[in-house]
C-alpha cells in the first residue's frame, strides 16, 4: 500500500509571530520557519506504518514556494520515499490545497492519506475533511491511534468528551493528533541520502487546478494586549483581592 | 435570507455551545432554523425549539445519525444547505470534522472559528495560536463557519416558540461506522462552559498532585483543566488541554498553576476575564498576562489556598 503524506511550511512554533504595520499579514521575512508540527507526526506515523510492513511506499507532498522543497527533504530525512513540490508563489487555502492532493490521489492511488489536523499559521483544520469529501472517502479526524487490518482502519479519535474510536474503510483520509506519535529526529546519513532522493515538480496549473482564494483577508491585526498585573505576596493577599478586587470568588 | 445552525448534542441534550452558536447567526441577521440531526433525539429538538430567536427545528431522526459521523451527516447536510445563506456549527471537534466536508462538497470555502461578525460576509478569526486576528470576506454563495463559543454570549435557552418540522435523513453509507467511545466522567462543570476553571501543568510532577487541584476547583465549583506538558506526561486526560489544539476557554477566574505560558496554551485562555498565576519562576511568560501572580511552591500555595477558601 502507498501512503501519500501532506507537509506544509510554516512559522516555526516557537516564534513569537510580528503583525505587519500596514496589516497585510504576518511578518514571514527572515523568520524560522519548520515543518508544521502535526505534519512531522504525519510523516512519522507513516514511516512506523512502513517499518511495519503495512506500506510499501511514502510520497510526501507539499504546496507553496520553492523553499518548500526543504520541508520535502525533511519528509525524505525521516524516511519517505519520493517528494512532490506543487509550486506556486500564490496563497493557497485549505479547499485550492485539497483540490491539488485529490488530483495527485487520482494520480498516485495511496491507500491511505495521512495529514495534520491543522497548520499552526492558518489554524483552518479543514484540508484532511475537504480532500476526503472530495475523493468521496472516509475520513478519521484527530487520530491519537491508528490500527490497519482487511482493508479497514481502526482509528482513536481525539473529540471533546474523551475518545471515540471508528472504523474506517480503506483508502481513507487521517488527519494527526498531538498524542498520535513521537516523531523522530532524522541523523546525518539520513538526512545525506535524503538528497538523493528524487522531488518531482509540478504547478496547480499543470493538475489543472483553479487555486484562486476564496476568502480575501482584508485586514490581519495584533489582539487586544493584556497588560501584566500585579504580583501578591501571600495567599491570603491573593484570597482577598480576587473577593474584594476583582470580585469573582 | 436564512440560516441554518447544527445543533451539537448527544441524542438527549443541548450542548451549551449551540446556544453561543445561535448568537453568532442573530448577528448576522435573518430566519435562524436549527437542525438536530442524531437518532431518537426529539428532547433535542424540543429544546432548540424553547431558544430564544429561533424560527424553525428541523429534525432528522434517523439511526444511521446514531453519532455524528461526517460521512454519515455530510450528504444530509448538503442537500439542506442549498436552502441556505449560512450554515454554522460550533467550533467544537465535532463541528471541525463535519463542516469542511459540506464544505468541499458544496465547492466553498470553509471560515472557521470566528470570533466576530462584521457583516453578513466578513468575519474575525484568530489565526498563529490567537496572535493575530484576520479579517476575511467570503465571496461564496453559501457561508460555511464554524463559530468559537467564548467569542460570542449563550442565547437564552427559553422563550422561544419554534415548530419542529421533520426532514428524512440522507441514506445511509458504508464509508465509516462507530466502534466505541471513552468519555471522561466528571461531577465538575463542563470546561469550556465553566465560570471559573483551575489549570495545572507540568510543574504538578505527578498525577496524584492533580488531586489537589481537583480539591480547590471543588471549593470554587470550577472546572479542571491542563496544559499539553500535563496531558503528555500523564497527569491528566487529553480532553482537559486548554491551549490552541485542546479547548478554547474564557471563564471569569483563570488560575494557572505551575503553568509557564507557552503561546499555545495562552491561545487557549488569554480571553479569560481575571487570570491568576501560580508559579514559583518569576520569569515564567504567564505573568505577563496573570492580573494576579503569585510566586510561590504550589505544592504549599495550592492547599493554603483551598484552606483559605
Amino acid at each position: 500500500m502507498k501512503v501519500l503524506v501532506a507537509v506544509k511550511r510554516v512559522i516555526d512554533y516557537n516564534v513569537k509571530i510580528r503583525v505587519k504595520s500596514d496589516q497585510t499579514g504576518v511578518e514571514t521575512a527572515n523568520v524560522k520557519m519548520s515543518m508544521n508540527p502535526f505534519d512531522e507526526i504525519a510523516v512519522e506515523e507513516a514511516v512506523r506504518l512502513k517499518e511495519a510492513g503495512k506500506a510499501a511506499e511514502i510520497v510526501a507532498v507539499s504546496m507553496g514556494p520553492a523553499t518548500c522543497q526543504e520541508t520535502i527533504r525533511t519528509a525524505l530525512a525521516m524516511g519517505a520515499d519520493r517528494g512532490i513540490l506543487v509550486q506556486t508563489d500564490d496563497e493557497l487555502q485549505p479547499l485550492a490545497v485539497a483540490k491539488a492532493l485529490k488530483v495527485l490521489c487520482e494520480k498516485e492511488q495511496p491507500g491511505l492519506v495521512i495529514l495534520g489536523k491543522q497548520a499552526i499559521d492558518d489554524d483552518a483544520n479543514q484540508t484532511g475533511q475537504m480532500l476526503a469529501a472530495l475523493m468521496g472517502w472516509a475520513q478519521a479526524t484527530f487520530a491519537s491511534k491508528i490500527v490497519l487490518e482487511d482493508g479497514q482502519a481502526l482509528v482513536t479519535r481525539e473529540i471533546d468528551g474523551g475518545l471515540e474510536t471508528i472504523k474506517v474503510k480503506l483508502p481513507a483520509i487521517v488527519t494527526t493528533d498531538l498524542r498520535l506519535n513521537e516523531p523522530r529526529y532524522a541523523s546525518l546519513p539520513n538526512i545525506m541520502k535524503a538528497k538523493k532522493k528524487p522531488i518531482e515538480t509540478v504547478t496547480p496549473a499543470d493538475l489543472g487546478v483553479d487555486a484562486a482564494p476564496r476568502l480575501v483577508t482584508l485586514k490581519v491585526s495584533e489582539p487586544a494586549k493584556r497588560q501584566a498585573g500585579v504580583k501578591v505576596a501571600d495567599v491570603a493577599q491573593l484570597v482577598d483581592k480576587l473577593k474584594n478586587e476583582a470580585k469573582v470568588i | 435570507m436564512a440560516l441554518l445552525v447544527i445543533a451539537e448534542h448527544d441524542n438527549a441534550v443541548l450542548k451549551p455551545a449551540t446556544l453561543n452558536t445561535i448568537t453568532a447567526a442573530q448577528k448576522i441577521g435573518g430566519d435562524i432554523h436549527v437542525l438536530v440531526a442524531g437518532s431518537n433525539c426529539k428532547p433535542v429538538a424540543e429544546a432548540a425549539a424553547q431558544v430564544a430567536g429561533v424560527a424553525k427545528v428541523l429534525l432528522a431522526d434517523d439511526a444511521a445519525l446514531a453519532h455524528p459521523l461526517a460521512e454519515a451527516l455530510a450528504p444530509l447536510l448538503v442537500g439542506l444547505a442549498r436552502n441556505y445563506s449560512h450554515v454554522l456549527a460550533s467550533a467544537t471537534t465535532t463541528g471541525k470534522n463535519v463542516l469542511p466536508r459540506l464544505a468541499a462538497l458544496l465547492d466553498v470555502a470553509q471560515i472557521s472559528d470566528i470570533c466576530a461578525v462584521e457583516s453578513a460576509d466578513t468575519f474575525v478569526r484568530p489565526i498563529y495560536a490567537g496572535n493575530a486576528l484576520a479579517t476575511v470576506q467570503s465571496k461564496d454563495a453559501i457561508k460555511v463557519i464554524t463559530v468559537r463559543g467564548t467569542g460570542f454570549d449563550a442565547a437564552l435557552a427559553s422563550g422561544g416558540s419554534a415548530a419542529i418540522e421533520a426532514v428524512s435523513a440522507a441514506a445511509a453509507t458504508d464509508l465509516s461506522s462507530f466502534v466505541s467511545a471513552e468519555i471522561t466522567k466528571s461531577e465538575r462543570p463542563e470546561l469550556t462552559a465553566a465560570r471559573i476553571i483551575v489549570s495545572g501543568g507540568r510543574g504538578m510532577a505527578s498525577q496524584e498532585n492533580f488531586k489537589m487541584l481537583e480539591e480547590l476547583a471543588d471549593k470554587l465549583g470550577a472546572a479542571v483543566g491542563a496544559s499539553r506538558a500535563a496531558v503528555d506526561a500523564g497527569f491528566a486526560p487529553n480532553d482537559l488541554q486548554v491551549g490552541q489544539t485542546g479547548k478554547i476557554v474564557a471563564p471569569e477566574l483563570y488560575v494557572a498553576v505551575g503553568i509557564s505560558g507557552a503561546i499555545q496554551h495562552l491561545a487557549g485562555m488569554k480571553d479569560s476575564k481575571v487570570i491568576v498565576a501560580i508559579n514559583k519562576d518569576e520569569e515564567a511568560p504567564i505573568f505577563q498576562v496573570a492580573d494576579y501572580g503569585l510566586v510561590a511552591d504550589l505544592f504549599q500555595a495550592v492547599p493554603e489556598l483551598s484552606k483559605a477558601l
